[in-house]
């Protein structure tokens, strides 16, 4: 199906399905999965692709989250071109083999279907997943809507496999709420992807001619510089990053930055969010703004590594900052996005007030009422100074 | 040493070191305890694998001694991520290989992958993925050191722990006895997965663990194979009788040498007239506070198993020692 589409042209289709087709598109080698909720339709598709011969690869059905990553360490090590999705208590299994991934530098291309975590269990959709998983030392980025989840599931092995980068990505969309979606989005074709997208060639693999020790342990004199090491690796993909933005903008028309913004002019009051309740929230400021409040809305697309730079451009001249977080940071200061953002506007001199409203966990539904009505809300603790660490919006009891 | 009546195991008086392949794969600078029978398994079990392999490794005892960033013992490709996940990662070796093959990335003959992973990393945290590798059929041999118990973390229990012994986390006291359970049967388990070849080996059998892994590795499909690696600091033996307690299992039939080919026993090293279990058990620190009740309740319990495996192996049964003292009476229920 998706070769036969041109370029530009829209087709509906399912979020998840388009999700299976960029990674077709990229022709990825081998593929590890466990079925769990919302992510499934994405793996159960690839795994149809690869039945009937379009796509050449190697699909496993593992007996689990843990054993999909570990397997993908396998694959990725043999040097083939590795991808794998999951969601919540899916995300959390893995959590220990995540950090090796990364500071093994296998360029693994994960799609998160970010889910609530249980107890009590919930199937919809919300940021816990991915926020537990916040310091595994992966590329980070949320997608708004199914061209972003596409367009990005097809960069992110371009970033991934970079020599200079070598990193696993996870790309975040909504579980349920974009997955499930039928979107109109524009493919592109296989021979731009292939253009795009070079065939992965490792920079280290498991190869008798050339035998490695892979996994070696560390002592304290040598742990320290290895940590280093990646942090400074995943710092500087930043550059990589945009500059495969760059190339996927000019060759698409799509061009994405790692702070988007939406009528963040003269705006006075800023919203923060990430993922598909952006959508809900530019409607949102659209009302607001044709009712004289200079109201603007910042998407934060990239996660891991952090935009400090392009975060502090984008507040600049604000007055109040309202974060909205999908996710709750128990006993601490309310949403983990929230405590990020604030400590990194912190060095700011002429900062804007910044507050922290949690909306929408465990799938509940968020609309743009609600929006204005935290703004409203917002703007009168600003006012009188904040009473709270943080809001948990439209709670109970 | 003895002369005459115990195992024919005794023919190893024939071994001779230029029959077997002077490569070392497993280099000499490791940190392994002084009379190590897991390292000196190793050192046999890389040998038999040859030059044309993958070895993905558990942590633990092996990996820890031979892999200290920027050392390494390895001269195979090898690749550690963590405990549990060995046989998973195998698998994505093993898939990876076959789809690069498959599309001519691959250059040179198709390696083979081998996992390893001592008895915690095999017979308890590893043991669900070891099943998912086995279930799925992927083309590769897994061994597995038992040293029966966690020797890396100080020695304590692990499912392979055998019936009565001492370990830090099963110390005998007023109120036990030791480690209290029987120690669990991975070859069994390995078995009821109908994989194509398991077997039992010991590096007190040198030729016998060579063949048994060159075999696995030529079988496609997934192997099992069981190592008894003597263990000098967890056992609380001395570092000289390594090679001598290996034998001993097998002569007491405590640790039989078979393999299961296709789902059919054969025994590889036949015990015509068996030791009693003391011989074994008198050499290890970690039974001395056994007394003669549970030193005769592992002779008729290794008895017992070593007549099931004999009966599956259609093989006669051999001459056991008699039971000293003699046998308590059995409990009647209710009396």
């Amino acid at each position: 199906m998706a070769k036969k589409t041109a370029a530009a042209k829209r087709v509906g289709m399912e979020v998840s399905i388009a999700v299976s087709y960029a990674v077709q598109l990229a022709r990825a080698e081998a593929i590890a999965a466990y079925p769990i909720t919302p992510q499934t339709h994405i793996v159960e598709h690839l795994s149809s692709l690869v039945a009937n011969g379009e796509l050449d690869a190697e699909f496993v059905n593992v007996e689990s989250e843990h054993s999909a990553i570990s397997t993908c360490i396998g694959m990725s090590a043999a040097g083939a071109r590795t991808y794998t999705a999951t969601s919540s208590q899916g995300l959390a299994l893995m959590n220990e083999i995540l950090y090796i991934v990364s500071a093994m530098r296998f360029p693994i291309v994960m799609t998160v279907a970010n889910r609530a975590l249980s107890a009590p269990l919930s199937i919809w959709n919300d940021h816990s997943d991915i926020m537990g998983a916040r310091d595994i030392g992966w590329i980070q980025v949320f997608v708004e809507n199914g061209q972003e989840a596409f367009d990005h599931s097809v960069m992110a092995f371009k970033i991934a496999e970079n020599h200079e980068v070598l990193l696993p990505i996870i790309v975040n969309l909504d579980g349920f709420i974009l997955s499930h979606v039928v979107e109109a989005l524009e493919m592109v074709d296989q021979a731009t992807v292939d253009k795009f997208l070079p065939p992965y060639v490792p920079l280290h693999r498991l190869d008798p001619r050339n035998p490695v020790t892979m996994g070696a342990f560390a002592l304290p004199e040598i742990y320290t510089e290895v940590k280093m090491n990646h942090q400074v690796t995943l710092t500087k993909s930043y550059d990589h990053i945009l500059k495969v933005w760059d190339e996927w903008g000019k060759l698409t028309g799509r061009q994405y930055h790692p702070v988007e913004r939406y009528r963040t002019e003269d705006a006075k009051i800023l919203l923060l969010i990430m993922g598909s309740l952006a959508e809900v929230a530019e409607i949102a400021v659209d009302e607001m703004r044709d009712q004289g409040l200079p109201v603007g809305l910042l998407k934060l697309r990239m996660w891991r590594p952090f935009p400090f730079k392009d975060l502090r451009d984008a507040v600049n001249g604000a007055e109040l900052l309202i974060v909205c977080d999908r996710a709750l940071s128990l006993g601490g200061v309310g949403g983990p996005v929230m405590s990020e953002v604030r400590s990194a506007l912190y060095p700011m001199a002429q900062k804007p007030a910044t507050l922290g409203y949690i909306i929408g966990l465990g799938g509940r539904d968020v609309n743009p009422g609600n929006i204005k009505d935290i703004v409203a809300r917002a703007q009168q603790e600003a006012s009188q100074g904040p009473q709270e660490e943080f809001h948990l919006y439209g709670v109970r009891g | 040493m003895e002369k005459f009546g115990y195992a024919q195991s005794q023919k190893f008086d024939t071994y001779a070191s230029r029959l077997m392949p002077r490569q070392e794969y497993f280099t000499m600078g490791h940190r392994a305890c002084q009379g190590c029978g897991e390292a000196l398994a190793v050192r046999w079990v890389t040998k038999a694998i040859g030059k044309d392999a993958i070895i993905a490794h558990a942590t633990g005892c092996m990996e820890i001694v031979s892999s200290g960033m920027p050392q390494t013992a390895w001269m195979h490709p090898w690749i550690h991520v963590a405990f549990e996940n060995t046989a998973a990662v195998a698998s994505g070796i093993e898939t990876g290989l076959k789809i690069l093959e498959r599309k001519g990335k691959l250059a040179g003959p198709m390696p083979k992958v081998v996992a390893m992973g001592g008895d915690g990393g095999t017979s308890d945290i590893g043991l669900q993925a070891l099943s998912g590798a086995m279930e799925r059929g992927h083309n590769f041999t897994y061994v597995c050191w038992d040293n029966e118990a966690y020797m890396n973390t100080g020695i304590q229990r692990s499912s392979s722990t055998p019936y009565g012994a001492m370990t830090t986390t099963s110390p005998p006291g007023k109120k036990s006895i030791g480690q209290s359970t029987w120690k669990k049967n991975m070859v069994h388990i390995a078995v009821a997965h109908g994989i194509p070849y398991v077997a039992t080996a010991s590096p007190s059998y040198i030729f016998d663990l060579y063949f048994k892994v060159r075999k696995a590795l030529e079988t496609p499909g997934p192997a099992y194979i069981h190592v008894l690696s003597v263990c000098p600091t967890g056992w609380r033996s001395a570092t000289d009788m390594s090679v001598r307690l290996g034998r001993l299992a097998v002569e007491t039939g405590i640790f039989p040498l078979y393999e299961v080919v296709d789902g059919r026993y054969r025994l590889t090293v036949e015990v015509p007239k068996m030791r009693p279990v003391r011989d074994y058990l008198k050499l290890q620190g970690r039974f001395r506070h056994l007394r003669d009740p549970e030193i005769n309740l592992i002779q008729r319990h290794t008895e017992a198993n070593y007549k099931l495996l004999l009966e599956k192996c259609q093989a006669p049964f051999p001459e056991f020692p008699p039971m000293f003292p003699p046998e308590e009476p059995e409990l009647v229920a209710g009396a």
